[in-house]
């Protein structure tokens, strides 16, 4: 990603100390390895801890929470969400999400080197217009949950959108590679991720700039390599 | 086709490079019939602005011809002439909603790097670095303008480019920066900077029923034009007089009830203050001079107004916020919402009341634009405006 670039290079700094001030607030987060945007869920360990007592806590749990508001009616969003095969759009770390049944879905994250891990989750809360969450069946291989809330937002400022995100690899599996392939900024990821839904439910798709569209750096330049966007499909 | 990319500090030039493609269905692809030089385009040429490539294309002043419309853009058809904005808006935000386009919440799509260093990210801007987008500008053959459906002013036959080009940034930028200014009859507004911005300010000021404008700055043929274009009734060359001095005098002591920094990140000035923001800008310790607005803060009358439309761009040093607490200042600012301002303005222009082109001394092609910069900066033959031809 090109912004994950920048932040790594170490833009922020240049500008002193209000840029550390706000990056402070994410170290606690981002100090716990692994990396939610991967894979998506949450609760926290104590939610996990209350609603399954058969789960493993692992040590290098990671949990995120982020929030942004949406100039968008919470039935529309619940819908979109609800819709699990819209999810890949937002999360970019996601391949497919499949609904097998009313209750069950298959999902598939790309992993580090082309590998993907894959896993079925089951929804284990669903209140239309509301709220939404979901786990990984046991035996999967990677452990996670998710939560979704749909609050009105204050005024005629649309519905906010509150996301919680946790994940915990068990030792050995693909999930530990994951991790320490995309190690860091979890909360930066979801941040990112939220911004995308954001787009797609306020505009109509991802906003797209001459340098966004590319992985890794690019020059702000129109280049003859975007013909494999199909800029008719957002 | 051709474009101006940016390399480095103080080295542009221009190079060949891909067409722009469509990359959304509320795209527009517009061949650029004038784009103009900004100063806020200087600071990129001064490497002040963090997050810029070598390679990128520059330019956020431009009009020109729709030559490829989206299949989502319902108000554009091939042919139509259009200016258009330099923030890119959704329309569809909390902020766009607001008519506050300048913070569009989703055309940035590198908000995080924004975010880490101003808390939040504002929109997208044309040709202006990558943590505002990694938009290609627009001082280039073709250029392409996402949201075209928002942002695109269509332009009726009858007027020159040079009168409606500045409708993509400094005529509105200079009007709202009169406009915060709430300015009522018998009012008094200083501006600081002359440069085109400024100028503007100083027409809109005038427009918007000041009695007295105030011009500040250090060159002679730049207050002249204030004074005999813009409508400016006093001028100050603050290397020859005392500006805070000369404001009081001017105003029976009591300070102009508004002022507006039309300077920005890179004010001139002298003396111990200037020298000490020269080296700490040098070191990074701050990454903006202030000169300009801790000169505004200090004149303005008690419970006045301070309007900045110059661009900053991180930190600043010795602010003096003791007296806008016990002056009881109010501090507007903002990067213009130009949107909200296009049609009235472009009304403005078709009236009679105001011919924005006053400000353009130099006119080149494309092609000779890093000469252009050049000029522009060192402020060489009387320059105030460079107007480039793409086609």
């Amino acid at each position: 990603m090109k912004q994950a670039d920048y932040l790594k290079m170490g833009v922020a700094m240049a500008l002193g100390a209000t840029a550390l001030a706000t990056r402070s607030k994410s170290r606690s987060v981002s100090a716990v390895s692994g990396f939610a945007g991967a894979v998506l869920l949450g609760f926290t360990a104590v939610e996990v801890a209350r609603a399954s007592g058969r789960r493993r806590i692992a040590a290098a749990r990671t949990e995120v929470a982020r929030t942004i508001t949406i100039q968008r009616s919470a039935d529309d969003l619940y819908a979109f969400w609800r819709d699990l095969g819209n999810l890949p759009r937002v999360f970019t770390h996601l391949e497919s999400v499949t609904a097998l049944d009313e209750v069950r879905s298959r999902w598939k994250s790309k992993g580090p080197a082309g590998t993907t891990a894959e896993w079925i989750a089951e929804i284990i809360e669903d209140v239309p217009g509301a709220s939404m969450a979901w786990r990984s069946m046991p035996g999967s291989d990677i452990e996670h949950e998710g939560r979704v809330q749909f609050l009105p937002a204050p005024g005629d400022r649309g519905t906010e959108v509150h996301v919680r995100l946790g994940w915990a690899p068990p030792a050995g599996s693909v999930g530990v590679a994951i991790a320490k392939l995309l190690h860091a900024e979890p909360s930066q990821q979801i941040g990112s991720d939220l911004r995308r839904l954001k787009q797609i439910l306020e505009t109509g798709g991802v906003t797209r700039s001459d340098a966004s569209i590319h992985r890794g750096m690019h020059a702000a330049r129109p280049s003859d390599d975007v013909a494999r966007i199909d800029w008719r499909v957002q | 086709m051709k474009a101006l990319c940016w390399h480095g500090k103080k080295d542009v030039r221009v190079e060949q490079v891909a067409e722009p493609q469509m990359l959304s269905r509320r795209d527009a692809i517009v061949r650029v019939t004038s784009t103009a030089i900004c100063g806020s385009d200087l600071h990129l040429y001064n490497g002040l602005i963090p997050t810029m490539e070598k390679g990128d294309v520059l330019g956020h002043e431009f009009m020109g011809e729709v030559v490829e419309v989206g299949p989502d853009v319902g108000n554009l058809k091939v042919g139509d002439r259009v200016v258009v904005p330099f923030p890119i808006a959704c329309g569809a935000c909390g902020a766009c909603k607001a008519e506050l386009f300048s913070l569009c919440e989703n055309s940035n799509p590198n908000a995080a790097i924004a975010e880490k260093m101003w808390g939040h990210s504002p929109a997208g801007l044309f040709g202006y670095s990558h943590m505002l987008g990694g938009y290609a500008g627009g001082q280039a053959e073709y250029v392409r303008v996402p949201f075209a459906d928002v942002g695109p002013l269509k332009i009726p036959a009858g007027l020159a480019d040079e009168q409606v080009l500045f409708l993509s940034d400094i005529f509105p930028t200079g009007y709202m920066g009169a406009e915060m200014c709430n300015i009522r009859r018998g009012d008094v507004v200083a501006v600081w900077g002359a440069g085109p911005v400024g100028q503007f300010a100083i027409a809109s000021a005038k427009m918007l029923g000041a009695e007295r404008i105030i011009a500040i700055d250090r060159f002679s043929y730049r207050l002249e034009m204030a004074r005999t274009h813009a409508g400016a009734t006093d001028v100050i060359h603050y290397e020859t007089e005392d500006v805070a001095s000369t404001l009081k005098e001017l105003t029976g002591g009591r300070g102009p009830d508004a002022c507006i920094d039309a300077v920005g990140m890179e004010a001139h000035g002298h003396g111990v203050g200037y020298a000490y923001d020269r080296v700490k800008q040098a070191m990074m310790l701050q990454t903006d001079r202030p000169t300009a607005l801790r000169e505004a803060i200090m004149s303005c009358r008690n419970g006045g107004v301070v309007s900045v439309v110059g661009v900053y761009g991180g930190v600043i040093d010795k602010f003096p916020m003791g007296a806008v607490v016990n002056r009881g200042l109010t501090i507007r600012a903002g990067q213009c919402h130009v949107h909200r301002y296009l049609r009235p303005l472009l009304a403005r222009i078709e009236a009679g009341d105001i011919d924005p082109s006053f400000v353009i001394t130099h006119r080149m092609a494309l092609d000779d634009a890093p000469e252009g910069y050049d000029t522009f900066m060192h402020k060489e033959d009387a320059c105030m405006k460079v107007v480039l031809k793409a086609a």
